[in-house]
């Protein structure tokens, strides 16, 4: 399987007066063609500005790229001219953003803003572009004809939809979606998230989905990455991550989502908080919360190793005594 | 729309009303004669309390005001001016068509500059062009504009010779005074401009049209600027209002026959008629830019605009409750 996307080494660092957030630290992440990945990690952990970063969008200042490659089907995003990412941006790679209240123009109609980026990457006259705007409002299931008006006059639910008809306008190769359900209700989640798996596999599109519910990694990935502090902790099949897990950090939050069939145990949430990505443990990030630090993890930072077919994880303990009892 | 807008003239009328108000009292509080001032320290007496009683000024405060307030209501009389015996309205208007050209030019001068550079500015933040043009607009907002306007006197028609110093005879006439008082007030317009683009800038929604791949250029004139331009408009609506109740600094130092001179003058004469009708000139043209401007917000934001009409679904809605 070819890879669409595949991230070496990727640092992001914001500046702020508090002083250097390292938000993404030496990332390496790979999406094949057709797949879905799912992103998990808590608030914080720069799921974000890593799909931002592959969208050549951080905002600069204060955000700066301090090193690594960016691939896409073989060329680094981050050496491309301005003109040449713009042209990649929107058509090829498009973006599902997580804040559907803030994301669209206020002062521009919402089938204006869908047939806007028609227009840009196809050679289409106003009233065409107008046209598929309205196919695509359709698409996600807003009737046609509220092509004129405005997000002021559209719920959550269907601004989200709008969102996702832009990124889908001009038929993507990769879709990077940034919890496109955290803002709206359980039943709409479901719809919104149908319909992306459903545009998904009709196009045959690969997608990064990012979000902090494990419930969606499950229903619609192939692959899981767990990210932490700015680092992907666990990589794998979505059977590797649920039946193999590797990682403490992973093993937690499985602990702190409630399980229906087993009503007794009780959740078990994660002690302490991650830690401040402007200052950063010397060690592995996730020690000062794990439950078998030892006084390597203190001193070293663990790499990502590959523990089985495709499956990775970053940590010290892996595969030493006493691993096998708490799986 | 049309509603709201009948409203909003309606309520003008309070404000006028206690403009007329305000003004009449306090002209009639402000020591002086006008009868002495129209007749000379040198005239007898009983010439003078003959005046004041033919002009009305032995009355009691309401009468007098009461009888102002009249005219001007069912008669649209606006009195005589004491110092020449015209109509005040006629000395208004003699005068009302240079006020708003001077107005008119600097407004679009002011805007014009203050705009483009504020939109540069914003985009190359912290550039030097930026930082040279920051540097300008402030030196700009605290140079007084009648010294600004005497610079340019010295510089292009004293030493340059190129433009008439004082008087409006002919377009050349207009050059320096519109471009002293345009350029002022675009350092102003730049300013908020570009801070109000600056928060733009940084919103969501500029991202996303970024993500569609959308060149710079677009996403400033298209996609930010219409949000940015409220605070901007409401600047440039009271800078118009401002400026029709005449620039008397400048019409004084280009000898411009303005309305804003005529006020000032008349009131050191205590020609009293002319500056009650002056002012409610003034204060008339202020509450028609600032209702422009609110209708301006409805086409720039249709937020605002669904708001014009809210005022009347909730009337439904309460005469649906009485039936
Ligand atoms: N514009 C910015 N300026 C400064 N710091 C930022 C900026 N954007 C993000 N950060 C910081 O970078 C880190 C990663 O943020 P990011 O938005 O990528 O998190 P996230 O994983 O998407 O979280 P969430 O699940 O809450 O969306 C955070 O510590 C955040 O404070
Ligand atoms: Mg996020």
């Amino acid at each position: 399987m070819d890879n669409v996307i595949e991230i070496k080494d990727l640092s992001i660092q914001y500046a702020t007066d508090e002083g250097i957030v390292k938000a993404v630290n030496h990332l390496n992440l790979q999406l094949a063609r057709g797949e879905t990945l799912g992103l998990v990690g808590e608030t914080g952990a720069g799921k974000t500005t890593t799909a931002l970063g592959i969208m050549g969008l951080i905002p600069d200042p204060p955000g700066v790229i301090t090193g690594g490659e960016i691939l896409f089907e073989g060329t680094d995003l981050l050496k491309l001219s301005k003109q040449r990412l713009r042209a990649i941006r929107g058509n090829k790679i498009s973006m599902i953003f997580q804040d559907p209240m803030t994301s669209l123009n206020p002062v521009v109609t919402v089938g204006d803003q869908i047939a806007e980026s028609i227009r840009i990457h196809e050679k289409l006259s106003r009233a065409e572009a107008a046209l598929k705007a309205k196919d695509m409002l359709e698409l996600v299931g807003i009737p046609g004809d509220r092509y004129g008006e405005y997000p002021h006059q559209f719920s959550g639910g269907m601004k989200q939809r709008v969102i996702i008809a832009i990124a889908l306008s001009c038929n993507p190769e990769v879709i990077l979606a940034d919890e496109p359900t955290t803002a709206l209700d359980v039943t709409i989640q479901a719809q919104v998230l149908d319909l992306i798996s459903k545009l998904k596999k009709e196009k045959n599109t690969s997608m990064i989905l990012i979000t902090h519910d494990l419930g969606v990694v499950v229903e619609i990935c192939d692959k899981v990455a767990i990210m932490y502090a700015g680092e992907i902790v666990e990589y794998g099949s979505l059977e590797q991550i649920y039946d193999q897990t590797a990682h403490p950090y992973t093993k937690g939050l499985f602990g702190s989502i409630p399980d229906i069939e087993a009503k007794t145990s009780r959740l078990k949430p994660i002690p302490g908080l991650m830690p401040d990505p402007s200052n950063l443990p010397e060690g592995c990030s996730f020690e000062p919360r794990c439950e078998r630090s030892c006084q390597l993890c203190k001193e070293e930072n663990p790499p990502l190793i590959e523990i089985g077919n495709g499956h990775f994880v970053k940590c010290h303990n892996y595969g030493k005594v006493g691993e096998g009892e708490d799986v | 729309m049309i509603r709201y807008i009948g409203k909003r003239l309606l309520m003008m009328v309070p404000v006028l009303l206690g403009v007329i108000v305000i003004v009449f009292t306090i002209m009639y509080l402000t020591p002086g004669d006008p009868a002495r001032m129209m007749l000379g320290a040198g005239a007898p007496a009983s010439a003078v309390e003959e005046l004041r009683e033919t002009l009305g000024l032995n009355d009691s405060y309401f009468v007098q005001l009461l009888r102002y307030i009249k005219n001007v209501v069912f008669r649209f009389d606006l009195g005589q001016s004491y110092a020449s015996n015209k109509p005040v309205i006629n000395e208004i208007l003699e005068r009302f068509p240079k006020t708003i050209l001077l107005a008119t030019l600097s407004v679009t001068i002011s805007v014009i500059v203050g705009i483009s550079m504020g939109i540069i500015s914003a985009t190359k933040q912290y550039s030097i062009f930026d930082k040279i043009a920051t540097s300008i607009a402030l030196l700009g907002v605290s140079m007084p504009t009648f010294w600004a306007g005497l610079m340019a006197v010295i510089i292009f028609s004293v030493h340059l010779r190129w433009l008439p110093a004082s008087g409006s005879y002919g377009w050349e006439y207009w050059i320096l005074p519109s471009l002293t008082l345009g350029l002022s007030s675009s350092a102003t317009i730049m300013r908020m401009t570009r801070s109000s683009l600056l928060e733009v800038i940084r919103q969501d929604y500029i991202r996303t049209a970024r993500a569609k791949g959308q060149n710079e250029r677009v996403v400033i004139i298209y996609h930010a600027l219409k949000n940015a331009m409220i605070p901007v408009i409401t600047v440039i609506g009271m800078r118009f209002g401002a400026l029709l109740g005449g620039s008397v600094l400048i019409e004084s130092v280009f000898a411009i026959s303005g309305l804003g001179k005529f006020i000032i003058d008349s009131i050191s004469m205590r020609d009293n008629p002319v500056v009650q009708g002056g002012v409610l000139l003034l204060a008339l043209s202020f509450s028609i830019c600032n209702l422009l401007v609110d209708i301006l917000y409805g086409f720039l934001d249709p937020r605002i605009k669904s708001q014009y009409s809210i005022s009347r679904k909730r009337g439904w809605r309460r005469n649906a409750q009485a039936q």
